[in-house]
């Protein structure tokens, strides 16, 4: 066993890769750079060389498009998007083409490129460097999405990612980069098409969902409520869900809440609310299922807003307990 | 329109064909293709019209020569990639009327399995790596296939099909940047036929040469007659072989002309923009007349062998449109089925 910590999960599966998978190479903008994406790609290109560690020009559908070539030409590309704002500028890309390269050539080509997304917020960065946008990747058959929240995922998941014979929008989040957890020293390989969401805390009272960074809102909220049997799910995986582990939790507790790091409309807390109230007794719902997520508001900068625009574990404590004491009639 | 553009193009465009360096066996072969590829197209067009076939089909009667010539040249593991009107791109690869007719009719027989239509067509064991209709899509594409086929260091090289209007897309701008930068072994070949969907060039464009693009990235091009089969081959061929030993980039401008409408049976002549004078014209430059007229004169070939040929293409048209009527339908179960692996 070991120590390891989200950012350095992230590095080591490069390093995995990149010893292991010749076909494997990764391109986007800051990858020779110190800074660009803080120390999840260090010092890759010194050892591996600048021809599989490639640093790109400014040019998003450029060199977007040109992972989904390589990919449907054999390779196994990933491309960093420091920031999922700038990911935008690639969405013909990802979305028209990379997503439906299978059906479209009813079975006969794929493009299973990964785009890597960071997820990068607070600290005054406003409206457009503070994106996650996961819910709009998810909603869109063809892409698997990926958001990993514990350190052993944001490893194993990245792997498993690269190998998947389907294109993956990877998300990880710079607020999770420095949490620890204990792991085997080894990699697990898990096949993407076998990943389920994570229970990462048994309890019989209520079930929480979280989505990457909101999995560690929602333990941090837990922290303060020792007398509450809460059950902790982690999604893992946006696209396709496997509901049953949530579905099984829900007929157990009979309470639900999701808690969601993006805005409300559309988004993927009321794709889990809805998709379990379609599977299961109304009667068994001991309270009304509730979602936490953003204000449908861009992100501001000014810090008094920012405070109340990203979810506070706080809240999350207050809406369980409201949750608990809650009678339907 | 007409008298712009020659000033502009040069009136040395339109040569006379040169047949100096094509034995008889080699132009026969290239006459058989652009015949059917014709004909597929005039089977197509008629069943559009006749409501047989549903799905978009944009036409490239008129373009035959330009995938004629790079199909000639095409290696073991290159990597091409179409667009929205890529029939002729993707027959002259295959000579596969049987698999284009059923994709366009949505049946399991077909190229992309019945899931592709006449917009998304493919056949990697010969080359083509496939089409795709958003505008410049697969100009990044195919410069990523580039990019593998550098990595593999085999002298494979890719090839993008775009046209005129693709080049209004700013990820042309990007491609040929990272292909400049990069050094990729790819031939961009931007089929100028001087129209997007119903807008001439010059309503669009403040110059006729898309070729400029190429230039401002350090891009070697050429602006080139996109109806003369004969010199298209010869340069093409210079060109190509050259890239194969020295990894770069190359834009080929081929400008031609297409008789129909944007997309399906109509001429649409005078649809937005008036062009029936220029389409006389072009008429009159069409790449299989100049090679069926420079090919008797030269005594390379008969009226009554060419009217053989003719025979042998409708045959065979007919032949597989019959087939492709009687394919399946995909089974309901796909539809899922194709979505992940």
């Amino acid at each position: 066993m070991k120590k390891l910590k989200y950012s350095q999960g992230i590095l080591d599966a490069f390093h995995y890769l990149l010893d292991h998978h010749k076909e494997f190479f990764v391109i986007g903008q800051g990858l020779w750079s110190p800074w660009y994406v803080g120390s999840t790609m260090k010092d890759l290109d010194k050892k591996y060389g600048k021809e599989r560690v490639i640093d790109s020009p400014v040019s998003e559908i450029g060199v977007t498009g040109a992972a989904v070539g390589a990919s449907i030409a054999g390779y196994k590309p990933l491309v960093v998007h420091p920031r999922v704002d700038f990911m935008l500028l690639a969405v013909d890309q990802i979305v028209n083409q990379a997503a439906k390269w299978r059906h479209m050539f009813g079975g006969k080509s794929s493009a299973p490129a990964t785009f890597r997304a960071i997820i990068n917020r607070g600290g005054e960065q406003g409206a457009q460097h503070s994106q996650s946008l996961h819910s709009w990747f998810a909603h869109i058959p063809g892409l698997k999405v990926v958001m990993p929240y514990s350190p052993k995922d944001a490893r194993d998941l990245l792997i498993s990612s690269v190998l998947a014979d389907d294109p993956v929008v990877f998300m990880d989040d710079r607020w999770l980069y420095d949490e620890e957890e204990s792991v085997e020293n080894d990699f697990e390989l898990i096949d993407l098409r076998q990943v389920k969401p994570n229970i990462l805390k048994e309890g019989n009272q209520i079930t929480l969902v979280g989505i990457g960074h909101s999995s560690k809102i929602i333990m941090d909220a837990i922290g303060s409520l020792e007398n509450i049997s809460a059950e902790v799910i982690d999604l893992r995986l946006l696209n396709p869900i496997d509901y049953s582990v949530i579905i099984d939790s829900v007929n157990k507790t009979g309470r639900l809440i999701v808690v969601d790091g993006d805005w409300s409309s559309c988004g993927i807390a009321s794709e889990i609310i809805s998709s379990v109230c379609e599977e299961i007794n109304p009667k068994s719902f001991k309270s009304k299922p509730v979602k936490i997520t953003l204000t449908d508001a861009p992100a501001p900068t000014s810090k008094p807003l920012e405070d109340i625009y990203y979810i506070n574990p706080k809240t999350v404590t207050n809406k369980i307990l409201d949750s608990i004491n809650e009678k339907i009639d | 329109m007409q008298n712009d553009i020659f000033e502009k193009l040069g009136n040395n465009l339109f040569k006379q064909l040169d047949f100096k360096d094509f034995d008889s066996k080699e132009l026969r072969k290239m006459l058989f293709k652009m015949l059917l590829i014709r004909k597929a197209e005039e089977k197509i067009s008629d069943n559009v019209e006749n409501g047989v076939i549903k799905c978009p089909c944009h036409l490239a009667i008129g373009q035959e020569a330009i995938p004629t010539a790079i199909s000639e040249l095409v290696e073991k593991n290159d990597k091409i990639f179409g667009a929205h009107r890529s029939h002729g791109h993707y027959l002259s690869l295959n000579l596969d009327t049987f698999s284009l007719f059923a994709e366009v009719l949505g049946k399991v027989d077909g190229c992309s399995s019945g899931f592709g239509g006449s917009m998304h067509t493919i056949d990697i064991k010969n080359n083509f790596y496939g089409s795709v209709p958003i505008v410049g899509a697969t100009i990044p594409i195919a410069t990523g296939a580039a990019l593998a086929n550098k990595f593999d260091k085999n002298g494979s090289i890719a090839v993008s099909y775009f046209g005129d209007g693709a080049c209004e897309e700013g990820v042309l701008h990007e491609s040929l940047n990272l292909a400049s930068i990069m050094k990729l072994p790819i031939v961009y070949v931007c089929e100028n036929n001087l129209f997007f969907s119903h807008l001439r060039i010059d309503l669009r464009q403040p110059d006729l040469f898309t070729s400029r693009y190429a230039k401002a990235h350090k891009v070697e091009s050429l602006v080139i007659d996109g109806n003369n089969l004969l010199e298209l081959t010869k340069t093409l061929k210079y060109i190509i072989s050259k890239i194969r030993k020295d990894p770069k980039p190359f834009f080929i401008e081929a400008i031609t002309y297409r008789w129909k409408g944007h997309v399906g049976h109509r001429d649409d002549n005078d649809v937005g923009v008036k062009r029936s004078e220029d389409l006389k014209f072009w008429k009159s430059k069409y790449p299989i007349k100049r090679l069926t007229e420079g090919m008797i004169k030269n005594k390379l070939i008969s009226e009554n062998e060419i009217l053989e040929i003719k025979n042998e293409i409708n045959h065979k048209v007919d032949s597989d449109w019959q087939k492709a009527l009687e394919s399946k339908f995909p089974t309901d179960n796909l539809l899922i089925e194709k979505v992940y692996s």
